[in-house]
């Protein structure tokens, strides 16, 4: 569809805005997008960064603070690394990709470490690496960013995407959303890191993840992969935004008598939480963490404790209600499908990057986030920026060479007069992808009966007239963006008839053998699901424990690959 | 969710309007920014560790604005306490350096 729309609606030199003509557009002002830029600019690209909000404080990593996948290369730890997770992550994760990740992470650490992250030192004088602060971290990545020479263009989201002739893209058209000026930037590659889509749950920094980048990469033709894996739930206190689960370890949890619900736990008791919750009430209290572990927390994590300072709460001693907040594929591990190594996507001149791409080929269909979700934000986004940069040099285009918009939704004429209502729409979106009983748990049923609500919301949008103004079109996309997520995940979800990972299908609750592949999705307008096989060499297959619980107490250095969540 | 930017200390600097990630502040000419789009906050406290006159105050609620029942909240509304945590501003160090998570990361699992 997109070269049949596209050739329609040429971009016209009556543009008005700004324009830029670069080598590389990073879409996405995060982890991914940040190293992505810097990456290009090394490689000598011209290099505009363009954020929906302000590039330091956008995205789930800066408000918050993350483990990273940090593991040395050291006798087999990193095979014992690669091993803890496999098994969880349903054995779809794959070799090279997790060897590659390893060692780039390893590398890229460092040169945070040399541009003078303040890295801990531990007691025998050692730099502790496994973890960063997120406002520290992407206040520093924004430093670099602008000393790379790459321009970053804050509050400035991207509305669609641009392509050439042939059909490759070619730069992307935006919004200045507090200006409301439009801009144009012409790029001959281009990085979608937008991160992924948490259907504004209002989970820690995840109100700017909404799906746009994946909307405007399949509007151009461009595939997903491990939509299924994207019902991941922050768990926190029910009246915060704070959903970082790790303390939770020293949790027990209650109901409102102050009756200990058994089985309840932040990792695999979890689901025990989202059965209760269905009902009624859930307690939490940090009360099995002793003095010291208290002291290093507030240390670890200060944001953690802000809600409930404020509110004059003690977390280790009064139990206070929780709730799980959907993290979508924030936390999951589907997106926008890398083809290659430099992290190119299936068209052309497009590239995908951290959380806005598949996790899967390092962690397959599960991650608690950070650890994992970091290590490839900072890997995925410095290849892209590479291979971005390499492509653009390769793929130069006149200045005068002719561009067309593929901007569906919200953005294309139509020949109705009624707009989106973009609130309606979210809310609408959010009945469907939030309830635990729908997504947490998936069935044959739920799925059939929300897809057809989602479906018929997607027609209605199709046929409804253009947002008018900057704002409008900003809201209108996002909603767009998270109603074609729900869409490729109920799609995959329905594909999948067994359990794997974090999808979990209540009529097929065993991982299936012969459904040991991935499920790549696409297309707007009719979604459509095929089979993807898993890239791995037999004989590698790591010695798995049996139980990932088992593997968490015995692994030394389980720690590194542990989720501060 | 943003429940004050404080009077007495703003300096109509607007360092926030850039900052804020989700744009809930507006710049006003001659004055100090206002909260237009609340409900677009995401309680993420970035506004209060860029703002250098510990100005603004986040209330721990992420769902609603503030109400009635949250006056005490607001009473005792702290100013920088989040920026003096992390170790942010003048005079400071970043603590950063002082991060425990790796030790609670090997104890966790």
């Amino acid at each position: 569809m997109t070269q049949a729309n596209a050739r329609q609606r040429k971009v016209t030199d009556a543009f008005v805005g700004k324009r830029h003509d670069v080598d590389v557009l990073v879409i996405g002002g995060g982890p991914a997008g940040t190293w992505a830029a810097i990456s290009a600019a090394a490689n000598g690209a011209r290099v505009v960064l363009a954020d929906k909000g302000y590039c330091g404080t956008s995205g789930a990593t800066a408000p918050s603070g993350t483990a990273v996948w940090y593991v040395p290369d050291d006798g087999d730890t990193r095979e014992r690394a690669k091993a803890s997770r496999f098994e969880m992550g349903g054995r779809l994760a794959e070799h090279d990709w997790m060897d590659r990740v390893l060692t780039q992470t390893w590398d890229n650490v460092q040169q945070l470490a040399d541009w003078g992250y303040p890295f801990p030192v531990d007691e025998f004088g050692q730099s502790q690496r496994t973890s960063v602060q997120g406002p520290e971290y992407m206040r520093l990545m924004r430093k670099r960013v602008k000393e790379s020479g790459a321009r970053i263009l804050d509050h400035s989201p991207a509305l669609e995407l641009l392509v050439d002739d042939d059909g490759a893209v070619a730069g992307a058209a935006g919004v200045n959303r507090q200006t409301g000026e439009t801009w144009q930037v012409r790029a001959n590659a281009v990085v979608i890191a937008t991160g992924g889509c948490a259907f504004l749950s209002r989970a820690l920094g995840c109100n700017v993840l909404t799906g746009d980048g994946q909307l405007m990469a399949a509007e151009v033709g461009a595939e997903l992969s491990g939509m299924e894996f994207s019902n991941a739930y922050g768990l926190g206190p029910a009246f915060a935004s704070v959903t970082k689960s790790m303390f939770y370890k020293w949790a027990t949890f209650y109901d409102e008598d102050g009756q200990k619900i058994e089985g309840a736990g932040s990792a695999r008791g979890r689901g025990v939480i989202a059965r209760e919750l269905a009902s009624r009430k859930v307690f939490g209290c940090l009360d099995l963490a002793d003095e010291q572990v208290r002291a290093w927390m507030r240390t670890a994590q200060p944001n953690f404790f802000l809600p409930f300072d404020r509110l004059g709460i003690d977390p280790f001693t009064q139990h206070f209600p929780v709730t799980l907040r959907l993290e979508g594929t924030v936390r999951g591990t589907g997106g926008l499908n890398v083809t290659g190594r430099d992290c190119t996507t299936s068209v052309d001149g497009l590239y995908a990057a951290g959380d806005a791409a598949t996790r899967e080929l390092i962690c397959g269909g599960f991650t608690g986030g950070g650890s994992h979700n970091a290590a490839w934000a900072m890997s995925s986004g410095f290849w892209a920026g590479a291979g971005a940069a390499t492509f653009a040099r390769a793929n130069r285009r006149a200045a005068s060479a002719a561009l067309y918009h593929t901007g569906g939704v919200a953005l294309q004429e139509t020949s109705a007069h009624e707009g989106i209502d973009s609130a309606q729409v979210i809310r609408a979106v959010q009945d469907e992808v939030f309830p635990y009983e729908r997504n947490w748990w998936r069935s044959a049923d739920l799925l059939a009966d929300s897809l057809t609500r989602l479906d018929a919301l997607w027609q209605q949008l199709r046929s409804s007239a253009p947002a008018t103004n900057a704002q409008e079109a900003v809201r209108a996309r996002e909603a767009a963006a998270m109603l074609a997520t729900a869409r490729w995940m109920y799609r995959s979800a329905q594909q999948r008839t067994e359990t794997r990972g974090m999808h979990r299908r209540v009529e097929y609750t065993e991982t299936d053998d012969s459904q040991h592949h991935r499920l790549l999705s696409g297309g707007l307008d009719d979604v459509w699901v095929r089979r993807h096989p898993v890239a791995n060499r037999t004989h590698h297959a790591p010695h798995a424990p049996h139980s990932p619980r088992e593997s968490l107490s015995t692994a030394p250095h389980r720690a590194l690959n542990g989720a501060l969540a | 969710m943003i429940e004050i930017v404080n009077e007495a200390r703003c300096t109509g600097c607007n360092i926030c309007v850039r900052a804020c990630p989700t744009n809930v502040f507006e710049a006003v000419d001659g004055g100090i920014p206002r909260i237009a789009r609340q409900d677009d906050c995401q309680t993420c406290f970035m506004c209060e560790l860029y703002c250098p006159e510990d100005a603004l105050f986040v209330a721990p609620q992420a769902d609603r604005p503030a109400t009635e029942e949250d006056a005490q909240v607001l009473r005792d509304a702290t100013w920088g306490s989040y920026r003096d945590a992390v170790g942010w501003g003048p005079g400071r160090r970043s603590t950063a350096v002082l991060d425990a998570s790796y030790v609670l990361l090997t104890k966790a699992h």
